[in-house]
C-alpha cells in the first residue's frame, strides 16, 4: 500500500519524521551517557519550545515574506529596535510603542519594494542598517539601562497552567497568520502576486497593496519577538535580534516553502522552527563545540532540502 | 540608425557609468578635504582596507549576475582567512605552497557550491546558505582561536606601496631602477587587484562559459534552448566565486597577519558584498553588470567610511549615515519605474 501525500505536505511529512530522528538520538545519547532521558521529559520539551518561541514568531513573519518571493533581511534590528524602544518607553505604553516601531518598519519595507521596486534583499538590508545606526546613535552602543516591564516579563517567562506564556504568544501569532493565509482574500492574494506578481495585477489584485501588507506582518512579527526577547532577559542588548535572521530563512524553507515564492504551508514552518530549535538543544547536549554544531547544521539543510527541495530543470 | 559606439555603452552601462563618476567625485573630494592632502601614503591604507571587500565583492558577482546569490562569500573567505593564518609562512617554497593551498581550498568550496546548485537542483539562496554555516564550521576547526602567523616580508611587501615590494625582496635594484620610478608609489594591494581581476575575470567574461553565465541571467530558458551549457557554466561561477572569496580571504590574514574565525565578520562581509554588487550597477535579477562594477561599489562603500575619519564625526552616528547613504543609493534604481511605459513591466 502506498501512502498518498501530496507534494504540498510531503515537506512537512519529512520534516516531521527526521524531528522524531533528532528526539530519538539525542534522547539513545543521554540514556548512553547518563541513563536519563531528560529530552523526553514535557518540561524540558516546553522550555526548549518556549526559547524556539522566539525564532517561531520571526520565521512566521518571514514566510508571509518569501511566500511572496521576497525576503526581509531588516528582522534582526527591527527586533532590537523595537524591544529597545520598548524597554526605553516603559509603562504600559511600552508593547503599543514596540507594535507601533514593527510597523513603521514593515511600512518603510513595503514602500521600497512595491512601490520604488529595489529588491528586497538590497532594500531591507540598507533598512536593518539604518535601524542599527538609529540604535547605536540613541544608546551610545552599549546596552541600554532600562528593564523590561513587568508585562513583558510575565509574556516571556511566566506560565499558565505550567505551559510558558512565550508558547501562547506563538500559538496565537501562529493561528492569525494560518488563517490569513488560508481562509482570507489577502492570504489567496499573497499566493497568487508570489507565483506570478504580473498575472495577479492583471486580475484585479492590487500586488503593491498585498506586498507592503506582507512586509508589515514581518515588521510587526519581530517587535513581537523582540518584546518576548527583551522579557525573557529582563532588558534589551545590542544585536540580540543578529542570530534569528539566518534560522528563521532556513526554518521556513525546511518546512516546505519556495524559497521563489508562491508555495508553502504554515504548518511546515512550524515544523521547521521546532526542527532547527530541538537539532540546536540535542547539539548543546551531546556539548558539540560550535565548529561541529555550524557543520551538522549546514548538512542537515542541505540534507533535507535534497530530499524534498529540488527543483525542476529549466528546459524552455 | 548609427549611433557613436561610446554613446551604446553609456547606454547599456548606465548604472556602472554613474557609480564611475560617484566613486571619482566623492574619492577627489576626499582628497582634498584630507588634511594633509592626496599622497602616496594615503592612497596605500585606503587600497588597504578595500582590497578585501573589493575581492568578496567581484565573488558575489558573479553568482548574481547568474540571477542567484551567494551567501557563503563572506563565510569562504573567512575560511580561507585562517587557512592561510596557518600556512603562509616558513621558507618561500611553505609561503608559497600556503599561498597556493589557501587558493585551491577557497575554490574547491565554490566547486562543491557549484555542485550541490546544479546537481542538487537546490535554490543558490539557500544552499549557499547552508553551506555557508560549513566554511565556518571548518574555519572554527582551522583556527578555534583567533591569532595564526603569516610572513612578515610578505605581509610588509604586499600592504605597501611597489618601491616597498621591490625594496624587500631586492627587485630591481631595490626598488630604485629607472623603469620603475613611474610606478613606484602605487599601491600594492591596487596592483593585485587589477592583476587578479585582468588574468581571471576578462578572460572568463569572454569565454562561452562566461557569456553563458550572462544569458542564464538574461533569460534561463533561452539560454538552454540554445544549446549553451548551462549547467558548467553554473559550476564555473561559483568555483570563481570561491576563488575571488579566496583571495580576499589569503589577502586579509597577509594583511592583518592573523585568521578570524568570526561568524559577525562573515556575515557583514557577505552583506556588504550584496550593497558593493548592487552599489555598482549589477542588477539582482541576473544579466546586467560586471565584476569591475562591482569593484567600484565596493570602493564607493569604503570610500564613504573614509569620510568619517576626516570630517570629525561622531562615531555614534556613523553607522546611521553608512546606512542612509546605503539605502538613498540603491533607492536611486527607482528612476526605473519612472521610464517604464508599460507597467507590467515594472513586475520582472
Amino acid at each position: 500500500m502506498r501512502l498518498a501525500v501530496s507534494p504540498e505536505n510531503k515537506p512537512i511529512l519529512i520534516a516531521s519524521l527526521f524531528v522524531v530522528a533528532i528526539l530519538f538520538a539525542g534522547t539513545a545519547y543521554t540514556l548512553s551517557t547518563t541513563g536519563t532521558a531528560p529530552l523526553l521529559s514535557p518540561g524540558y520539551l516546553l522550555q526548549q519550545l518556549q526559547t524556539g518561541s522566539f525564532l517561531g514568531i520571526c520565521a512566521a513573519g518571514m514566510m508571509m515574506v518569501i511566500l511572496l518571493g521576497h525576503i526581509d533581511l531588516s528582522v534582526p534590528w527591527t527586533l532590537t529596535a523595537a524591544a529597545m524602544t520598548a524597554t526605553a518607553v516603559g509603562g504600559e505604553w511600552a508593547l503599543p510603542t514596540a507594535l507601533a516601531v514593527g510597523l513603521s518598519v514593515g511600512l518603510l519595507n513595503g514602500f521600497g519594494v512595491a512601490f520604488l521596486r529595489i529588491p528586497s534583499m538590497i532594500f531591507t538590508l540598507g533598512v536593518d542598517t539604518v535601524l542599527r545606526g538609529l540604535m547605536v546613535a540613541q544608546t551610545g552602543g552599549f546596552a541600554p539601562q532600562d528593564s523590561a516591564t513587568p508585562l513583558m516579563l510575565y509574556l516571556a517567562k511566566e506560565r499558565i497552567l505550567g505551559i510558558p506564556v512565550a508558547i501562547f504568544v506563538w500559538a496565537a501569532t501562529s493561528i492569525v497568520i494560518a488563517v490569513i493565509l488560508t481562509r482570507t482574500g489577502f492570504g489567496r492574494s499573497i499566493y497568487a502576486t508570489g507565483s506570478r506578481e504580473a498575472a495577479a495585477f492583471l486580475s484585479g489584485i492590487r500586488t503593491r497593496l498585498v506586498i507592503v501588507g506582507a512586509f508589515v506582518v514581518s515588521g510587526l512579527c519581530a517587535a513581537t519577538a523582540g518584546i518576548l526577547l527583551a522579557g525573557y532577559s529582563a532588558k534589551a542588548y545590542q544585536g540580540m535580534g543578529n542570530s534569528f535572521l539566518l534560522p528563521a530563512i532556513a526554518a521556513v524553507v525546511l518546512g516546505g516553502t519556495h524559497i521563489l515564492g508562491g508555495r508553502g504551508r504554515y504548518a511546515g514552518t512550524v515544523v521547521g522552527v521546532v526542527l532547527i530549535v530541538l537539532l540546536n538543544s540535542v547539539l548543546s547536549i551531546m556539548q558539540m563545540p560550535e565548529a561541529g554544531r555550524q557543520i551538522i547544521y549546514g548538512a542537515v539543510i542541505i540534507g533535507m532540502l535534497l530530499v524534498y527541495g529540488r527543483n525542476q530543470r529549466v528546459t524552455s | 540608425m548609427h549611433q557613436p559606439a561610446w554613446k551604446r555603452w553609456l547606454q547599456q552601462n548606465l548604472g556602472f557609468a554613474s557609480a564611475l563618476l560617484l566613486l571619482l567625485t566623492i574619492y577627489l573630494v576626499y582628497n582634498m578635504l584630507h588634511p594633509r592632502g592626496f599622497s602616496s601614503a594615503v592612497a596605500v591604507q585606503n587600497a588597504n582596507e578595500t582590497a578585501a571587500i573589493a575581492f568578496v565583492a567581484m565573488a558575489q558577482t558573479i553568482p548574481v549576475l547568474m540571477g542567484g546569490l551567494d551567501l557563503s562569500v563572506g563565510a569562504v573567505m573567512t575560511l580561507t582567512n585562517c587557512i592561510a593564518s596557518e600556512f603562509v609562512n616558513g621558507s618561500p617554497a611553505e609561503i608559497v605552497f600556503g599561498m597556493i593551498a589557501t587558493l585551491l581550498a577557497g575554490t574547491a568550496f565554490g566547486l562543491a557550491n557549484g555542485l550541490i546548485v546544479v546537481y542538487g537542483r537546490i535554490q543558490p539562496i539557500i544552499a549557499t546558505l547552508a553551506t555557508g554555516a560549513i566554511a565556518i564550521g571548518l574555519a572554527l576547526i582551522v583556527r578555534p582561536k583567533p591569532g595564526g602567523d603569516v610572513d612578515g616580508d610578505l605581509g610588509w611587501a604586499l600592504t605597501n606601496s611597489v618601491w616597498d615590494f621591490a625594496d624587500t625582496y631586492g627587485l630591481a635594484d631595490g626598488g630604485d631602477a629607472w623603469w620603475l620610478r613611474p610606478f613606484a608609489d602605487i599601491p600594492m594591494p591596487l596592483i593585485i587587484v587589477i592583476l587578479v581581476t585582468v588574468l581571471v575575470w576578462v578572460p572568463f567574461r569572454r569565454s562561452v562559459t562566461g557569456r553563458t553565465v550572462y544569458a542564464i541571467g538574461s533569460a534561463e530558458g533561452a539560454a538552454f534552448m540554445s544549446g549553451l551549457p548551462i549547467a558548467r557554466a553554473k559550476i564555473a561561477a561559483f568555483t570563481l566565486a570561491g576563488f575571488f572569496a579566496a583571495c580576499g580571504g589569503l589577502y586579509l590574514a597577509i594583511q592583518t597577519s592573523s585568521g578570524n574565525a568570526d561568524l559577525q565578520q562573515a556575515g557583514a562581509y557577505t552583506l556588504n558584498s550584496i550593497a558593493a554588487v548592487v552599489l555598482g550597477g549589477t542588477s539582482l535579477l541576473g544579466g546586467i553588470g560586471g565584476a569591475v562594477a562591482s569593484l567600484v561599489g565596493a570602493a564607493i562603500l569604503r570610500v564613504i567610511s573614509f569620510y568619517f575619519r576626516i570630517l570629525d564625526i561622531d562615531p555614534l552616528l556613523q553607522p546611521l549615515i553608512e546606512g542612509l547613504v546605503l539605502l538613498i543609493a540603491v533607492s536611486f534604481g527607482a528612476i526605473r519605474t519612472l521610464r517604464v511605459k508599460n507597467k507590467l513591466d515594472l513586475f520582472r
